[in-house]
């Protein structure tokens, strides 16, 4: 029996030449990444255990990206610990207030993950990586711990979920409408411990920022880790940000799927996820009249160069509505810089919106955008839980660059046909 | 190795984030988080929770982000086993890290109600339910899980 992509590349890491679905491992890692919030809990951890040193200083990674800049005294006592164990142990990837962005938009533009790696990181959204071709999942602290200090993790062999994409997408349709509606169709444990494997024809459409968005995602479902297969896209991206040595893979032609899904991406259509899962997706004409209070442009889903454009062309010239705030966020230093320098900034700031320095922030209501009680926010962003962005009876609408800006347009969830 | 106490049920998709709020997360303190633990889901649960107390619900609990500061939290509240129809898979990983104990046990999750006795021999994985003179077959720990919960979890395991 042939293997999927993940099981390849676990199967090299674990230095065996064939894995099964339910095999226990135990694999090499090639990055270990944790955050502000995660990172402090699998420092105690080390210091607990009697580590005294790292198993790479080059392989370990931490951003300070949730409550940064810090938000009050005790995150900025968070940093301060990740910062003072980074020195400590000469972790090079330390990326602090400056030079930090959010993680998943961060590490890829840094050229820190290659096609075929298999790296852990103490954040859910580490399954992004999976857009470069690589195995990548979150694990919580005290693995983070582990793999800090012995370079190994066990990992359970997931079988797998195929999803054939063929076709272009509509104008005005993104990679998030995508991924929102293959969540709605399998649902937020549709995927519970599998990987989502991600191929066919319809790949060459899809730039690297949107595969980046949809393998963000691949958690909504409950994945282990979402894969992209490796083409002339991921190799492009990465000719320029990755100079070590890689290896591609592949799956088998007979590997085996415990479902297999054609997405048609000529069919795909604006779509919001209503509170408070990521599955409730509806498309327009399920949508009424809903007016909104805010709007959040940005996070390690959408808030990458593209999706600052995307917004821009929206934004540009139009206003965003009376007693509406607009959040963007661009997710790095340079999609900032870079947004500055295409006057995608200065469209923002004309439309009334305010720019922010990256942070997760309102993501995971952390700050920097927190809503009050019975408010309504239309969001890039992941997750539309009780509580995620504020108080607990608020509510997100997840939607794509496109959906939100023509939103804070409006000042209801609107989509941007009907600006036209 | 067992766990016996009341029953605070749940229903699906229990998330991260209503277990303990991003907005607690700029500490590591149990103490602190277990003051907040529920929070968005359930106001009450921190002052009616006893030592020993345990949660059932029913499938995807812990979905969500990866934060450990989620078991961690319901442990230091004094619940001592989580009964669900299934785990979303990083809560799962992190629950036994840290010495949580939790069972996958779909017959359970539906006919255990909120207030129910229960108790929970980790060895054979039978779940007892006193209040309705019932049982019900989870997953037997194997010794190495068993290990990890008496060591309080993973990294004290193996020293």
């Amino acid at each position: 029996m042939g293997m999927t992509m993940t099981q390849k590349i676990l199967a090299a890491h674990a230095g065996l030449d064939e894995v099964k679905a339910g095999q226990l491992i135990m694999a090499n890692l090639d990055l270990v990444l944790g955050n502000d919030v995660t990172s402090p809990v699998a420092i105690n951890e080390f210091n607990k255990a009697g580590f005294h040193s790292v198993f790479d200083t080059d392989k370990i990674t931490m951003v300070m990206d949730h409550f940064t800049p810090n938000k009050d005294i005790k995150a900025a006592g968070q940093c301060k610990q990740c910062r003072d164990f980074c020195s400590e142990y000469k972790i090079k990837n330390y990326f602090d207030v400056g030079d930090m962005g959010i993680e998943h938009a961060l590490i890829p533009e840094k050229g820190l993950v290659a096609p075929g790696d298999c790296v852990i990181g103490a954040d859910s959204h580490t399954c992004t990586y999976g857009a470069l071709g690589a195995f990548s999942t979150g694990i919580g602290s005290t693995d983070m711990c582990a793999g800090m200090a012995k370079g190994k993790t066990w990992f359970k062999v997931p079988s797998a979920i195929k999803f054939n994409i063929t076709g272009k997408l509509p104008k005005y349709s993104a990679a998030k409408d995508v991924i929102l509606h293959i969540i709605g169709m399998i649902g937020v444990d549709g995927a519970l411990y599998k990987s989502m494997e991600f191929s066919g024809e319809g790949l060459k459409n899809l730039t690297m920022e949107d595969r980046l968005c949809m393998a963000n995602m691949a958690i909504e479902a409950g994945a282990k880790n979402g894969i992209f297969a490796v083409d002339e896209v991921t190799l492009d991206y990465i000719k320029d940000k990755v100079n070590r040595e890689y290896k591609i893979y592949e799956a088998d032609p007979d590997a085996e799927y415990e479902a297999v899904y054609d997405i048609c991406l000529d069919d795909i259509k604006p779509t919001v996820a209503f509170p408070h899962l990521p599955e409730n997706a509806k498309t327009f004409d399920q949508i009424g009249d809903i007016k909104i209070d805010q709007v959040v442009i940005g996070s390690c889903t959408n808030g990458r160069i593209e999706d600052m454009r995307c917004a821009a062309q929206i934004l540009k010239g139009r206003k965003v509505a009376h007693n509406v705030r607009c959040i963007v966020i661009p997710a790095t230093q340079k999609v900032y810089l870079q947004a500055m320098q295409e006057g995608l900034l200065e469209i923002f700031i004309n439309a009334g919106c305010a720019v922010s320095t990256p942070t997760c922030g309102p993501c995971l209501g952390g700050h920097m955008g927190i809503l009050a009680k019975g408010e309504r926010a239309v969001a890039t962003t992941n997750r539309n839980f009780v509580g995620r962005m504020g108080h607990p009876e608020s509510e997100v609408y997840l939607a794509s660059p496109y959906v939100a800006a023509a939103s804070a347009v409006t000042g209801k969830i609107s989509q941007p046909s009907e600006l036209e | 190795m067992k766990a016996h106490g009341r029953v605070h049920k749940y229903g699906d998709n229990v998330d991260t984030d209503v277990i303990i709020p991003a907005r607690y997360l700029n500490t590591t303190d149990h103490k602190e988080l277990a003051a907040h633990c529920m929070e968005d889901i359930d106001t009450e649960f921190v002052n009616k929770v006893k030592d020993g107390d345990i949660i059932v619900a029913e499938a995807n609990f812990g979905c969500g982000s990866s934060r450990e500061h989620a078991p961690i939290a319901i442990k230091a509240s004094g619940i001592s086993c989580v009964i669900a129809k299934t785990f979303a898979r990083i809560f799962y990983r992190n629950a036994i890290n840290i010495g949580l104990p939790i069972i996958e046990c779909p017959e359970a999750a539906e006919k255990i109600s909120d207030g129910d006795e229960v108790e929970i021999d980790f060895e054979s994985g039978v779940i007892t339910n006193v209040t309705k003179n019932e049982t019900y077959q989870g997953q037997a720990f194997p010794e190495f899980l068993i290990n990890i919960i008496n060591s309080n979890g993973l990294l004290n395991s193996l020293k």
